[in-house]
């Protein structure tokens, strides 16, 4: 055990949570403040120039994204499989559920970023001078990318649908990355029924990345 | 498990030998950490100072042959290439560079971490009786995102196109449009180093939140936590809420810099204004983070000075929790002229007006504290009691700017800097100032000159209200801010002796600091050796030895029996009572 955390036990703690999980929870509240920043500043741009953001469905593709919110909300699921196990002792479900989490996050990115190279090639792009969105509905009429084709939106809704998911996707990369390096702590065998703590804190933060994107899902697909 | 690990952990690092690299390098002790952090500040303190000597010397001496100002050449100037200064005179794209970074690398390379990075890594362990952080090496990747971020900040003077020119507010459309500030690189390079910066202070906070709710030795409650460390968690709440906001700002700025966005320019739909929020909402907290702990040390220390326990303990803590709640829906007050509708203005106004009474009960406190003590003025005390006198100041001019009406003339001229020097210099810095000389013995195991500190201090004193009180009076008499030559304007040059006679006080002040730094590293290697409780204090730091060894106390088990103010205790032996000494005939206060 480390020096911090033998001086946890003979000392006195508020919540009564150890460290690492403590720790985590007050670094998911400076994540809010961040998230909440990037969502506050598309309400704002959104509501001054309602003209530059198309219909839910217009440009994007709301039914894959839906599917990919529940593969997203699956993984929590094997998140929670996987905690439960380790607390039982059992270190092959945790092998199991923590590989299946990671691979079902890795298949969020993977989709998105399928997404983000159809979207891109429509002229849906965060760039104000490269925007061109023509969305999918022209798409199917065979006018994708034609010159003089119909812009969907304008520059403002490229820039913050992709600041805002970019960054969102940015943190699913990271936690897929860490959730990796727990599968590799949990086969060398560093967890235990007493040793929980690296898993309930890849937990916490893998959660919380869920429920950003439900969030981010239902106000920038859905609204 | 834990006692047969600590053990063993403890062990080790007595009997090995630590390589230099990780013992000096990279570290994950805090007082290496808490040191480390000192002496990059101390260094972007100096340079800060530099950049506002090269200011001053524009504003006193402008090359304006029209108007009957010779001008006289920058010293130094012949150093800097052809577009900084050229043929002895600054050019005002440079002195617009200069304006922004010095505000830049005083608040956050300078004064942010000499309050956190130094003091909350220093002393919050060892004031709560732990032998380290929570998380010691997320500490010490916290100071080495810190000193790149410092790097690339300096860095950007040398880039083409020079330094960020926008301000340290760095407001839109400027700030995203190369085009009018003739600013490529150089703002990118401060967009980012301010990202990296500002990951190095969450990283911190999550480190001194966990640590101070977790980490308290047996018996130390939470109203028996010396006020130092009171105001340092209620600082790292405030960082660890406003920094993210600041961060979400700046990467929509170099988005719009680099990649083309719009987030800010009003062609693309963007809005200028949002970046005023969004910088304010942070930036508010951010003026909050920059004072509380300064008022933390400064209780500590006026109470060791004045053998006297502080007065009003609890109403302090709760003076400093409601000054970082209420500062959260202030932040309007700086944008008062950006045509918000006066009610808005109004609900801003009335909230900044309330966060002058919780400053008010520290202020009587503090006076409160003091009154009828047996007062020692040693060099932390003067410092200390500075920072009362002068913050006062600073806080009165604050009342006058936070009245919207009022700040209709007064916005955006010196008034507003002779503001924000009382409180930032004034109160932060002689706060800082107070903290390195009252902790420096147990830093450093050596005493700093006492003589050469008062000096110093007295110096400093003088120095810094002849430069900065003057500036009331231009601000009032229409002296805008970031002004290249104020002579162009003839309601302003009929005041260019006072922009002399500060620019020459101010040379003074600057000089002054010398004393300090030569007492620094004079006392560093030949200091009066220090006792373990040299102030004779009474806070758990000045229990461990000094300097205080990896672990602090070893297997010693810390026990806190009562406050951190004990001094002149009825019964007690001395003038001053540990928190750890049990001392049978001396009762403990009745509350808590």
């Amino acid at each position: 055990m480390t020096i911090a955390a033998a001086a946890m036990d003979r000392g006195t703690s508020s919540f009564g949570v150890y460290n690492v999980k403590l720790g985590m929870w007050v670094f998911l509240l400076s994540e809010v403040m961040f998230f909440t920043g990037l969502i506050g500043t598309y309400i704002i741009l959104r509501f001054a120039n309602p003209e530059q953001f198309a219909r839910p469905g217009e440009v994007l593709n709301v039914p894959l994204t839906a599917a990919n919110t529940f593969f997203l909300i699956c993984s929590s699921v094997t998140m929670v499989k996987a905690y439960a196990e380790i607390e039982r002792g059992n270190q092959q479900g945790l092998k199991r559920y923590l590989v299946a989490t990671a691979l079902i996050g890795m298949l969020f990115v993977g989709i998105q970023g399928v997404e983000y190279w159809k979207l891109a090639h429509e002229g849906f792009v965060p760039v104000a001078a490269l925007y061109k969105a023509v969305g999918r509905h022209a798409a199917e009429a065979g006018e994708a990318g034609a010159v003089g084709a119909a812009v969907l939106g304008g520059p403002l809704y490229g820039t913050t649908f992709y600041t805002m998911t970019g960054f969102h996707g940015a943190h699913v990369t990271i936690g897929v990355l860490c959730l990796w390096f727990t599968v590799y702590q949990a086969y060398r065998g560093r967890y235990s029924a007493q040793n929980v703590a690296g898993v309930e804190a890849m937990g916490l933060y893998w959660h919380f990345v869920d429920l950003v994107w439900i969030i981010l899902f239902t106000i920038v697909y859905l609204i | 498990m834990s006692t047969v690990a600590t053990a063993h952990e403890t062990a080790a690092h007595t009997h090995e030998e630590i390589p230099f690299l990780r013992k000096y390098i990279f570290s994950t002790d805090h007082k290496v950490i808490g040191i480390q952090f000192l002496f990059m500040s101390l260094f972007f303190l100096l340079v800060g100072g530099l950049l506002a000597m090269a200011m001053r010397w524009q504003l006193a001496f402008p090359a304006n042959p029209n108007a009957g100002f010779e001008g006289r050449p920058l010293p130094g100037g012949g150093l800097l290439p052809e577009t900084m200064v050229a043929g002895g005179v600054m050019l005002p794209e440079f002195y617009n560079a200069l304006v922004t970074m010095h505000g830049t690398i005083m608040v956050f390379f300078a004064i942010m971490p000499l309050l956190i990075g130094v003091w909350a890594n220093y002393l919050i362990p060892l004031q709560i009786g732990a032998p380290d952080m929570a998380f010691p090496r997320l500490n010490m990747a916290s100071f080495w995102m810190a000193m790149p971020a410092g790097m690339m900040m300096l860095a950007s003077f040398a880039v083409v196109g020079g330094a960020a020119n926008a301000g340290w507010t760095a407001y839109a459309p400027l700030s995203v449009m190369p085009e009018y500030s003739g600013v490529h690189l150089g703002q990118q390079l401060w967009e980012l180093s301010l990202v990296i910066l500002g990951f190095s202070s969450l990283m911190g906070a999550v480190n001194y939140i966990t640590t101070i709710v977790n980490m308290r030795a047996p018996g130390m409650t939470w109203f028996r936590l010396p006020l130092s460390t009171w105001a340092l968690f209620i600082t790292s709440i405030l960082l660890l809420l406003a920094i993210p906001v600041l961060a979400g700002g700046l990467i929509m700025q170099f988005f719009d810099q680099t990649i083309g966005t719009g987030f800010f320019k009003p062609d693309d739909g963007g809005q200028p204004l949002l970046w005023q929020h969004l910088f304010w909402f942070f930036g508010h907290p951010e003026v909050y983070i920059l004072i509380l702990p300064a008022m933390g040390f400064v209780s500590d220390i006026l109470a060791n000075g004045a053998r006297k326990p502080v007065f009003g303990y609890a109403a302090m803590v709760w003076a400093i929790v409601g000054i970082g709640f209420i500062g959260w829906i202030v932040w309007g007050h700086h944008m008062f002229m950006s045509g918000m509708n006066p009610m808005l203005g109004g609900f801003f106004m009335v909230t900044t007006l309330m966060i002058a009474v919780p400053s008010a009960i520290k202020t009587f406190n503090w006076l409160g504290t003091i009154w009828g003590g047996n007062i020692r003025f040693h060099t932390p005390f003067l410092h200390a009691i500075s920072f009362v006198a002068l913050f006062v100041i600073g806080g009165l001019s604050g009342v006058f700017v936070a009245s919207a009406p009022v700040d209709i003339p007064l916005h955006d001229t010196y008034f507003v800097v002779a503001h924000i020097h009382y409180v930032l210099v004034g109160g932060s810095l002689f706060g800082i100032f107070g903290a390195i000389t009252f902790w420096f013995p147990k830093m450093f195991g050596r005493m700093m000159n006492e003589p050469l500190g008062k000096i110093h201090w007295a110096l400093t004193f003088v120095f810094f209200n002849l430069t900065f009180f003057p500036m009331h009076m231009l601000g009032s008499g229409g002296m805008m801010r970031r002004l290249y030559d104020p002579t162009q304007y003839p309601h302003i040059a009929q005041y260019q002796d006072t922009n002399i006679f500060i620019t020459y006080s101010a040379l003074l002040l600057f000089a002054s600091q010398f004393i300090f730094m030569f007492n620094f590293f004079w006392s560093l290697f030949r200091g009066r050796k220090a006792s373990e409780n040299p102030w004779e204090a009474n806070s758990l730091e000045w229990t461990a030895p000094s300097p205080p060894p990896h672990g602090n106390w070893g297997d010693r088990k810390l026990k806190v029996y009562r406050g951190p103010y004990e001094y002149s205790a009825p019964g007690a032996s001395a003038d001053y009572l540990l928190q750890t000494d049990p001392a049978q005939g001396v009762p403990a206060p009745a509350s808590h």
